[in-house]
């Protein structure tokens, strides 16, 4: 069979792939800083820090970037070592399915603090 | 004048007589005067004829005698014997089928090569003599022109292991680079989208084997950021 390329996408995840990656590291950042200021010394005050809406929208923020970003590295894994198509595609499901259930997850964790 | 013994360690594979690769332990008298790694293999030639491999101007241009020297690609004729750990373990270059011994199929590179078009597009009528360039234009393409395509970088890539038949490779996207960059070629916006592809350019993954190998010093993996940067510009 003729191998086909010309798929005509690649660039969207790449840039997306750097933006993310740049997210999660400024959200780290803060978490350190945050986390040496002592946010996480009782229960209560780390109940309240990530009760307040900019540390949620923030930490919503992360977990969407993760999986893009895990989506990416994921799919790319993938592409480089598996050669049947079908088995290929399978696995592309399974990660897609697998980090949708893990966003939802984190959603679930973020609003029931 | 003095001699010195060096010991080599070279992977045979002749498909009509051996079933399967094996390595050959020979050890050679070298004058002092004989420096390179290849004037010592073309010496090894004169002890057994039955050692292949590829050779030619045997000064870095041709690119003929790209091998893999003690786990690292190169080229013979640029390697000094005196630079190498002993035994010097000789193999062709990875990834490539192996015709004979050293010699290996380059059919998938320059297919490779020849898919991104090296060769300047340009619909305007023929000028009387050359198509002129300014000199800041002609720099740009410095650290591009000079790839003797000799394969060690894109044989060094594990994303060319993987994926031969897709991923251009970096020898092949320093060549897209160098006509992308090129002021009189007319057909940038193709060139840009022939490697628009998750395979061709982006199974790069920066991890700059192709650099590390680079016998002329080139840098395939800057010319590669370079293509994706002037997509990005091409699309934001």
């Amino acid at each position: 069979m003729r191998t086909t390329t010309g798929a005509h996408y690649g660039l969207s995840d790449w840039i997306v792939q750097r933006i993310t990656a740049v997210a999660m590291a400024i959200y780290t950042l803060v978490m350190v800083v945050a986390l040496l200021c002592g946010v996480a010394t009782s229960y209560e005050r780390w109940h309240a820090f990530f009760s307040s809406g900019p540390v949620q929208f923030a930490t919503f923020l992360f977990a969407m970037c993760l999986c893009y970003h895990a989506w990416i590295g994921i799919r790319d894994i993938w592409m480089d070592y598996v050669k049947p198509v079908w088995v290929r595609l399978t696995l592309h499901s399974l990660t897609v399915l697998a980090l949708l259930g893990y966003a939802g997850w984190c959603l679930e964790i973020l609003w029931r603090l | 004048m003095s001699t010195r013994t060096v010991q080599f360690r070279i992977y045979r594979y002749d498909p009509d007589k051996d079933a399967k690769p094996w390595m050959q332990d020979i050890s050679l008298e070298l004058e002092e005067t004989e420096r390179k790694l290849l004037d010592a293999i073309v010496k090894l030639k004169a002890k057994d004829d039955s050692i292949s491999f590829r050779r030619s101007c045997r000064e870095g241009v041709c690119g003929s005698d790209a091998m893999n020297i003690n786990g690292k690609n190169g080229l013979a004729c640029l390697t000094d014997v005196d630079d190498l750990k002993q035994p010097i373990v000789l193999r062709p270059l990875p990834g490539l089928p192996v015709i004979r011994d050293l010699i290996v199929d380059m059919t998938q590179f320059f297919a490779q090569y020849h898919s991104i078009k090296p060769y300047l597009v340009n619909h305007d009528p023929l000028p009387e003599r050359e198509r002129l360039q300014s000199p800041q234009d002609r720099d740009e393409l410095d650290g591009l022109y000079e790839c003797i395509l000799c394969a060690c970088c894109s044989t060094a890539c594990p994303s060319f292991w993987w994926n031969p038949d897709k991923f251009v490779g970096p020898a092949g996207l320093l060549a897209a680079y160098r006509f992308i960059a090129d002021t009189r070629d007319q057909a940038t916006s193709e060139r840009l989208d022939n490697l628009e592809d998750p395979y061709r350019l982006f199974r790069c993954h920066t991890i700059m084997n192709c650099v590390d190998v680079c016998p002329k010093g080139l840098n395939p993996t800057k010319a590669i950021g370079k293509i994706k940067d002037m997509m990005m510009r091409r699309a934001v």
